[in-house]
């Protein structure tokens, strides 16, 4: 086959969503960046050295582990833990890090940029460049800069230069616009990390693909531990990325239940929550069109959320396909049973969660109470809550 | 779609509608109608989120959104212009904000309005195909981007959607003022030039006399946002019709 050989494309579109809604400057970008990785994946030294990486570097695969203090509380359903939170860098991020930063080598860029939130996917951007001897630039809302110092010590130490962003709202959404702004001059000799399933063509399957890892190795876990599938599957919604890569391997699964949980903020007013799939509608923002929230005029809304990581006014669109298919049901839950859970799953299984995780946690403590002791419901720990310990005690002495 | 002076390149002059005040926006449309060599005025609608511009953009389309302008108060302020102007109008919007506001309910305010016609900038082709036989059928003309890094194969794909003109950004990254132009600029909007019987005009960078007349005798059209707004920012405590005639003043010296 020669180099010119016409490969096939990617889907574009998850139903009516996703697609490639930015200026026409980044288009070739994603063209290039489309094709390199139909070739990646099916290039058997590309797989074999992600899956090394994966496995010698990050430490997979995580455990999957039955959490019977919790199980015991909730009074329900058995409740298992997909550990991501021992991953190198504690959280799932760094699985698509090192397959991007792993393309960014074979398309000959020198320099990788990012966005981070909770600082999580800027911690695994600024690992894997490191690894890779890349040069590295994360873009990071001056809020979350505030909220979230440990991780931009980790990224500064690491040789990454932190950007702090002082526009808009100074959180996720701001760091995205800067980035791709960033994009839009250095796209020739740069490649921009997208961290969730969110963003243009091809991130979305990108990453979702990324990070089925997770997902894959739960099933394998589960019918090893339990000898069938499980009944649900819970995991926390920002962008989406932990909960693509967990249900995407169960999606031609009937039996097994997908369930997103978003961040339910303070209240169900707009600008008072990020939960964007459960309140928000169908709109364009960052390169695709998925659910938003944004006002009547099609401006960004405000969004709130205790935690970083959630704190989008965005969905990946795929997620978007999911809800309105109904294979993947997708709830809400506030700022306040976050940190209930967050207490709840330190003091009961000596895991302290990412405020992102714990919102699955909570989700899945409410599940668990309301079904048969004979199911299951797996929740994927998405990372570790090392990052929010001051942030959260800043939280909980507000409430007390 | 270009008000042309003779052979001479036209100026096109980069407007964010409501900043400082809507008044302001209109008053300065009105002036600049009066002015020799503006080929059409674009009109920026204020977006939160604008990826492709830089801090000048970025800035006036905070504060106009701040005091309360929306796609509907823009139609019906510039609305008040219709037939009192020969100078083309042409919208340029976030796709974000059309598909909220409904494609088809865009296209016919747009047109009530008196705009000419519509660029989407964050709309490429094959989103745009859709969209660009809706402004068509409507009778307006569509504008679409070319950047730097379009292949020669999008170029062709994207100049056969152009009806109004086509927007060549002279430089890639965001909108706002350099020192210099691309060493390869006149080489890129050639090739342009060659691809299309549709005019081209340049924009992103250009905020000098000496830009405009590197493009003179090839691009048919110089487009200049960020020095204009720049310059309605300095002035922006003024009344409408002083900050329209200090635009105008700036857009003369550009257009000599």
């Amino acid at each position: 086959m020669s180099a010119t050989a016409v490969l096939e494309r990617l889907p574009s579109h998850f139903g009516p969503y996703g697609g490639v809604f930015v200026p026409e400057t980044l288009v070739t970008a994603l063209d290039q960046l489309e094709l390199e990785y139909i070739r990646a994946k099916s290039d058997p030294a590309f797989v074999a050295e992600f899956e090394r990486l994966l496995r010698e570097f990050v430490g997979r695969p995580s455990r999957l582990y039955f959490a019977e203090r919790l199980t015991r509380h909730a009074g329900g359903a058995r409740i298992f833990l997909k550990r991501e939170d021992l991953n190198h860098t504690g959280a799932h991020k760094i699985n698509n890090t090192i397959g991007q930063a792993l393309l960014t080598k074979r398309m000959g860029k020198p320099r990788i940029i990012a966005e981070t939130g909770a600082g999580q996917h800027g911690v695994a951007s600024a690992t894997a460049a490191a690894l890779f001897d890349l040069k590295c630039d994360v873009y990071m809302g001056a809020e979350d800069v505030r909220r979230q110092s440990l991780n931009v010590f980790r990224m500064k130490l690491m040789g990454a230069r932190v950007i702090e962003v002082q526009s808009g709202s100074k959180t996720l959404k701001d760091a995205l616009n800067e980035a791709m702004r960033d994009w839009m001059g250095s796209v020739e000799h740069t490649h921009y990390i997208i961290g969730s399933v969110a963003g243009p063509h091809p991130f979305p399957t990108m990453v979702r693909d990324f990070q089925s890892v997770i997902g894959k190795e739960t099933r394998e876990q589960m019918l090893e531990l339990t000898g069938k599938l499980p009944d649900y599957v819970v995991a926390c919604v920002g962008g989406g990325s932990n909960a693509a890569g967990i249900f995407a391997p169960f999606v031609e699964d009937a039996s097994v239940k997908l369930i997103g949980v978003e961040a339910g903020g303070e209240s169900m007013n707009l600008g008072r929550h990020a939960a964007t799939l459960t309140h928000g509608r169908p709109g364009v923002l960052h390169g695709a069109l998925s659910y938003v929230l944004q006002n009547d005029d099609g401006q960004t809304a405000d969004v709130h959320s205790c935690s970083a990581g959630l704190d989008y006014p965005g969905v990946g669109p795929e997620h978007a396909y999911w809800k309105d298919t109904g294979r993947v049901e997708y709830t809400s839950v506030s700022d306040h049973a976050a940190l209930e859970a967050f207490k709840l799953l330190a003091r009961l299984e000596g895991i302290i969660p990412a405020l992102e995780t714990a919102h699955a946690i909570a989700e899945a403590v409410c599940l668990a109470r309301r079904i048969p002791a004979d199911q299951t419901v797996v929740v994927n720990l998405s990372g570790r809550g090392d990052k929010d310990v001051q942030e959260a005690s800043r939280l909980l002495a507000m409430q007390s | 779609m270009i008000r042309r002076s003779g052979e001479k390149i036209a100026v096109l002059p980069f407007l964010a509608a409501g900043y400082p005040t809507l008044d302001a926006t209109v008053e300065t449309v009105r002036s600049l109608d009066g002015v020799a060599g503006v080929g059409a005025i674009e009109i920026g609608f204020p977006f939160s989120d604008p990826i492709a511009d830089g801090p000048v953009i970025q800035e006036a389309f905070n504060d106009a959104l701040k005091s309360g302008v929306t796609s509907q108060r823009v139609f019906q302020s510039l609305g008040t212009l219709r037939g009192k102007v020969s100078v083309p109008l042409v919208a340029m919007v976030s796709y974000s904000i059309v598909f909220r506001y409904g494609p088809e309910r865009f296209v016919l305010d747009a047109k009530e309005a008196g705009f000419s016609g519509i660029l989407v900038p964050d709309l490429p082709p094959p989103e745009a195909d859709v969209f660009c036989a809706m402004v068509r059928r409507e009778g307006l003309q569509t504008v679409l981007l070319v950047a730097p890094t379009t292949t020669p194969e999008r170029r062709q794909q994207i100049v056969k959607l152009c009806s109004g003109f086509v927007y060549y950004l002279s430089v890639s990254g965001v909108t706002g003022e350099r020192t210099s132009l691309p060493t390869d600029l006149v080489e890129k909007v050639r090739g342009l030039k060659n691809a299309t019987m549709v005019p081209v005009c340049v924009g992103f960078g250009i905020g000098k006399r000496e830009h405009v007349q590197q493009l003179e005798g090839l691009a048919d059209g110089a487009i200049v946002g960020s020095a204009i707004v720049r310059k309605m920012r300095e002035h922006r405590e003024r009344d409408a019709k002083s900050i329209a005639g200090e635009v105008a003043r700036l857009v003369k010296t550009l257009v000599a």
